[in-house]
Parts: structure tokens; C-alpha cells; sequence
């Protein structure tokens, strides 16, 4: 034990006296977090629309002061015809132009049915999707209110889904992400470089040489690791819950165990690839590569999975931060208990065993 | 098998596939020694070692080393062995007394036998200001040195050296001789292996491996002799062309 104690001082050692180390470590969490909290941010608000009302009747100008009162945007100007359009999207100065037919509120009222255009402008796609459901939501708010006091159907089909993010806030939806690609990126990165930096410089040799065991090789490089990132998760909660308002909808123990397992898969992950590599440089470029891309791409932290292709659908299935990111939206979002993500955990738990017992097989072999 | 030799192999053998790296190699080492394990690069120097230190388990053969089985008794091996790599085996961003309370560690000393041995080392290396410097400011004579020391910390019976002067200049070359000379006096037995052929003079004995079987075993001067060259280094060349 006291053996083992002394590993783990030496690797604290490593970890403490390398600056790059503790910039990925401290560093790069808290700016990522700031980073998707505040700059790359999804929301709408004070973006700027030109309304082109060809009817001016009460139903317009209610829908229009509703529009502007909303917060999301800012009237620029009120265009004068259809040609105008096109310069002003040019030009950048508006995002959105909302147009309503001539006679809106008599098509409205008499046909039930009436017709308002909504053009966005597409070069920025996301924010452009988010104008249009912001308006959309707003339509088909005021047409509710509508089919209250009268008989009328609504009239447009806005198909906008806000469940668990009413306010649309981005944060909500990049928080679980950023949890995952945090920790995968600590736990596997960090410790595949850290254990294939000891086969470079010739020290795991004389490791292997020693009393110690492999197994507590291993686990003594790995622990350190574990610790920390149990720290980053909590620093990625606090900051989520205290900067930018998100909640937790669920257990906090639940979220903070489910996270535990999910740093023992990307551990199991990150020795894994340093059976595979000699070189620190091998296992950055496998971890960047082979982890940190599929991540971000497949594992809906940024595209939504439903919308891929099947293929990719399916090759999503062993991306471990998929079934990790689908926890934490269900605990921290929904509220969900255990019982809803039992097969997710169970996925990591049966990922990771998988993993180690690879890896064990792997250094054994090595050892020949 | 007599007392006297710590290390005995018979027949041993290591094969990877069809390849047979190392093949039915017989030799023993005497208890304070310092064995020459020579051989061209890719002779089966290294497998030879792994094999010794319990690295490696032999496809076939017997070995003892301080008196344990190479099959069965390995973490026994373990225990009774030092290592030096031709890599460089002290860590970096750690300090000279950091490495030394690690290794020191690892080998279940008690703290008051590694502070002990701290003072000494520190003494005996003249490092005294030196002690809690980083060893990557350390010049890479004084490294060599003193991971040999730290090899040897935990008294092992044998220490196993693997090519431990590559790239050390002549005059630090010498001081690790005698270093490992004072350690021979000190009954610590010492395998080691190396490319430079003044070095293999100074082996009581050196045994030189080709294509996986030892070619030639004895002393340096019976070595010269029979083979009828002046040096080891021509003795060498006969051999492992």
C-alpha cells in the first residue's frame, strides 16, 4: 500500500509540475464552458425584422406589437414594397421579414385561413431556424388566443419543438455535451499520454521491473485522473448552475455517480489506446482523432442523431458519450430517475468492461 | 546446482511465432561478478534479459536467478533485482531526492532507510546542492550515475544493466565503472550489457550472443587468446559478423 501511496504522489507530481497539463486539466473547462455559454450562443435576441404589412388591419399590428414585444426582436424598419427586401438582406441590416397577405384579418375571419410569409435569412442556417421558430411559436400563440374567443382553426403549421427549453436557452443543450467532451478529453487523453509518455522515456520498463504489479501501475496512473475530472465535473455543474442558470432537474448524486462511470469508461478508453501506442504523440492524435471528433460529431452534442443518416445512426451506437449525454439530459433536463436510464448505464457499464478486459489482453501480450 | 552461481540457465529458449529469438542458451553467473552480456544488435540480447528479470516467460528451458524460478517465482525476481535501461530511467520533472523516495518506495524501503540512503547517495555522488534540483537540469553524467545508484538502492542481489553508457563521454564512462566495480566489492552481482568493447575488458567474464545462441564464453583474456586478436573489439567482430 505504502508502495502504491508513493505512485500516486509521483504522478501528482507529474501533473502539478506540467503547465500543460494543468492548463487542459483547469483551464480548458472553465474557458469551454464560458466559451459555449456566452459567445457561441444560439439565442435569439434583439435580432433585427423588417415587417411588410400589405394589410395594416388589427390582426396585423396586434401580431406585429406581439412580435416586438417578445424581446427576441427589434423592428428595423417598416419596408415599403417586396423589392426592397433584397437590398436589405444584403446589406445585413435585418434577419427576417415577415409578410402578410393583403386582406390578412378578412381571410382570417371569413375563410379561416390566411397567409403570412416568413422569410429568414438563410447564410447563418442555425440562427436563421431559430428566428423562424421563435416567430412561428409566436403565431401559433396569438392564433390559440384567437380560436379561444371565436371559431377560427389556425391557420399555419409551425412544427417547433421546445419541450425541457422553453426559453431556448443554449447553455441547457451544450451543458450535457460539454460534460462529456470534458471529461472523455481528461480522462482518455490525459491518461493514454500520460501512461505511453512512461513507455517513451523508458521509466515503465524499470516499472515492470519492480515489485509492483501491472494492475497497480495502471490503476496508479489512473486514479489521479479519476479524481480530477470528478473535480471538473463539478466545477462544469457549478458553473452551469450558478453562472448560466441551469438547473438540475434531477438527482445531483444520481447525475454526479453517472458521471463517475462515465470517466471509468473514457479511463478504460484511455489506457486502451496506450496499449495500442508507443508514442505520446500516437496517443494524442488516436485520442484527438479517434475520441474527441466522434464525440462532437456523433454523439448528438451538437447535430441531433435523429437527423443523421441510418448508417450513422448506427455507427453512434458505440460513441460512449452518446449514452452518456442522453443521462444527462434525462436527469438534469427532465428530472429523470434511475429507472428511465437504466440501459443507458448499463451500455457504459458493459462498454467499459469490454475495454478493460481488451486492454488487459493487450498488455499482456505487449509484455511477450 | 551450486550456491556460488546466482544466475543458471539451461537450455533456455524464447520463440515469437516461428521466430526463435533466443535459442537453447546455457551459461551461469557467480555471486559478484560482473558478467559481459555482448552481441550484435537483434542477437537476443534483450529477450535474454527479459526473460531474467521475469519479463517474459521462456517457451522452454530452465532458469533460476538469485535462486527463483523464471516460470513460477517471478514477483520473487522481482524483489531481489535491479534494472537500468539504456533509456534513460529517472523521472524528469521530478527531483533528485523525489526520484529517490519514489524508487526507493516502490522497493517497500521504510522512510528512514531512504533518507538514509538520500544522505548517502547525495554524499557519495558530491550532489549535495543538487538534491532537490529537477533532474532535467542535471548533466546527463550525473543522471547516469545516479540512476545506476538508484538501481541499486534496495541492495538487490543482481542488477541487470542494459547498455547503461550509451551517449556518456569517456571520462564519465570510467567513473561508472567504478562505480559498478564498487558495487562487485559490495557482493552485488552485475549483468551487464554493452557496445563498447573497452568496456567488455573490464567483465570478469563476458559470454557474446549471434543469431540467438551464445558463440563464445569466457574471460576477456582466454577470449583473446584462443581467438588469437589483441582486443575484445577484434575478438567481437570474429564473432558476431
Amino acid at each position: 500500500m505504502k508502495q502504491f501511496l508513493g505512485f500516486l504522489v509521483k504522478e501528482f507530481y507529474h501533473i502539478f509540475r506540467d503547465f500543460r497539463t494543468l492548463l487542459i486539466l483547469f483551464g480548458m473547462p472553465v474557458a469551454q464552458i464560458m466559451l459555449f455559454g456566452f459567445a457561441i450562443t444560439n439565442e435569439v435576441k434583439d435580432v433585427k425584422i423588417a415587417i411588410l404589412d400589405e394589410s395594416k388591419d388589427n390582426i396585423t399590428k396586434e401580431i406585429s406589437s406581439k412580435l416586438l414585444s417578445s424581446g427576441y426582436f427589434i423592428a428595423y424598419d417598416n419596408l415599403k414594397s417586396v423589392k426592397d427586401i433584397e437590398p436589405e438582406f444584403r446589406k445585413g441590416m435585418i434577419k427576417e421579414v415577415i409578410i402578410f397577405e393583403p386582406n390578412f384579418s378578412g381571410n382570417l375571419l371569413k375563410l379561416g385561413k390566411a397567409n403570412v410569409q416568413l422569410i429568414a435569412d438563410a447564410s447563418e442556417p442555425n440562427l436563421a431556424n431559430m428566428i423562424v421558430g421563435y416567430t412561428s411559436s409566436i403565431l401559433m400563440d396569438y392564433q390559440k388566443d384567437l380560436a379561444k374567443s371565436g371559431d377560427i382553426r389556425p391557420s399555419i403549421n409551425t412544427d417547433v419543438k421546445m419541450r425541457y427549453n422553453p426559453n431556448l436557452k443554449s447553455v441547457f443543450m451544450f451543458v450535457p455535451g460539454l460534460m462529456a467532451v470534458i471529461l472523455l478529453l481528461v480522462s482518455a487523453l490525459m491518461t493514454s499520454i500520460s501512461i505511453t509518455k512512461e513507455k517513451e522515456i523508458g521509466t515503465m520498463e524499470v516499472l515492470l521491473v519492480s515489485p509492483l504489479k501491472p494492475f497497480q501501475i495502471i490503476i496508479g496512473k489512473v486514479i489521479p485522473y479519476l479524481l480530477l475530472a470528478f473535480v471538473n465535473a463539478f466545477v462544469i455543474l457549478g458553473l452551469a448552475q450558478f453562472v448560466f442558470g441551469v438547473p438540475i432537474a434531477g438527482n445531483t448524486v444520481l447525475l454526479l455517480l453517472e458521471s463517475t462511470l462515465f470517466v471509468i469508461t473514457s479511463l478504460s478508453l484511455g489506457i486502451f489506446i496506450s496499449t495500442i501506442s508507443n508514442s505520446q504523440q500516437t496517443a494524442m492524435m488516436v485520442s484527438l482523432g479517434g475520441l474527441m471528433l466522434p464525440t462532437i460529431i456523433l454523439s448528438g452534442y451538437i447535430f441531433p442523431i435523429e437527423n443523421m443518416p441510418i448508417p450513422l445512426q448506427i455507427i453512434s451506437n458505440i460513441v460512449p458519450a452518446r449514452w452518456f449525454i442522453t443521462i444527462v439530459k434525462s436527469i438534469m433536463l427532465k428530472g429523470a430517475g434511475f429507472e428511465y436510464i437504466i440501459k443507458e448505464t448499463l451500455v457504459l457499464a458493459g462498454m467499459t468492461v469490454f475495454l478493460i478486459a481488451l486492454s488487459i489482453k493487450k498488455f499482456k501480450t505487449r509484455l511477450e | 546446482m551450486e550456491d556460488n552461481k546466482i544466475i543458471y540457465a539451461e537450455n533456455l529458449t524464447k520463440k515469437f511465432g516461428n521466430f526463435t529469438a533466443v535459442n537453447s542458451i546455457s551459461f551461469s553467473v557467480n555471486k559478484g561478478e560482473i558478467f559481459g552480456f555482448l552481441g550484435a544488435n537483434g542477437a537476443g540480447k534483450t529477450t535474454a534479459i527479459r526473460m531474467l528479470c521475469g519479463l517474459s516467460t521462456p517457451t522452454s528451458g530452465k532458469a533460476t536467478v538469485a535462486g527463483f524460478d523464471v516460470f513460477k517465482q517471478t514477483e520473487n525476481i522481482k524483489k531481489n533485482i535491479g534494472y537500468m535501461s539504456q533509456k534513460f530511467s529517472l523521472y524528469e520533472d521530478l527531483t533528485v531526492k523525489e526520484n529517490i523516495v519514489f524508487y526507493g518506495g516502490i522497493y517497500g524501503l521504510s522512510n528512514k532507510e531512504i533518507k538514509e540512503k538520500t544522505d548517502y547517495l547525495v554524499d557519495i555522488l558530491k550532489i549535495g546542492d543538487a538534491r532537490n534540483k529537477l533532474i532535467k537540469s542535471l548533466p546527463l553524467g550525473w543522471k547516469q550515475k545516479l540512476a545506476f545508484s538508484v538501481s541499486i538502492l534496495h541492495n538487490p542481489k543482481i542488477v541487470f544493466l542494459d547498455e547503461p553508457t550509451g551517449g556518456v563521454d569517456p571520462v564519465t564512462r570510467r567513473q561508472f565503472w567504478n562505480m559498478i566495480y564498487d558495487a562487485a566489492s559490495k557482493g552485488v552481482t552485475v549483468f551487464v550489457t554493452t557496445h563498447y568493447m573497452d568496456e567488455a575488458e573490464y567483465c570478469n567474464r563476458v559470454s557474446i550472443m549471434a543469431d540467438g545462441v551464445i558463440a563464445a564464453m569466457d574471460t576477456p583474456s582466454k577470449l583473446k587468446e584462443s581467438y588469437n586478436v589483441k582486443t575484445m573489439h577484434d575478438v567481437f567482430v570474429k564473432i558476431a559478423r
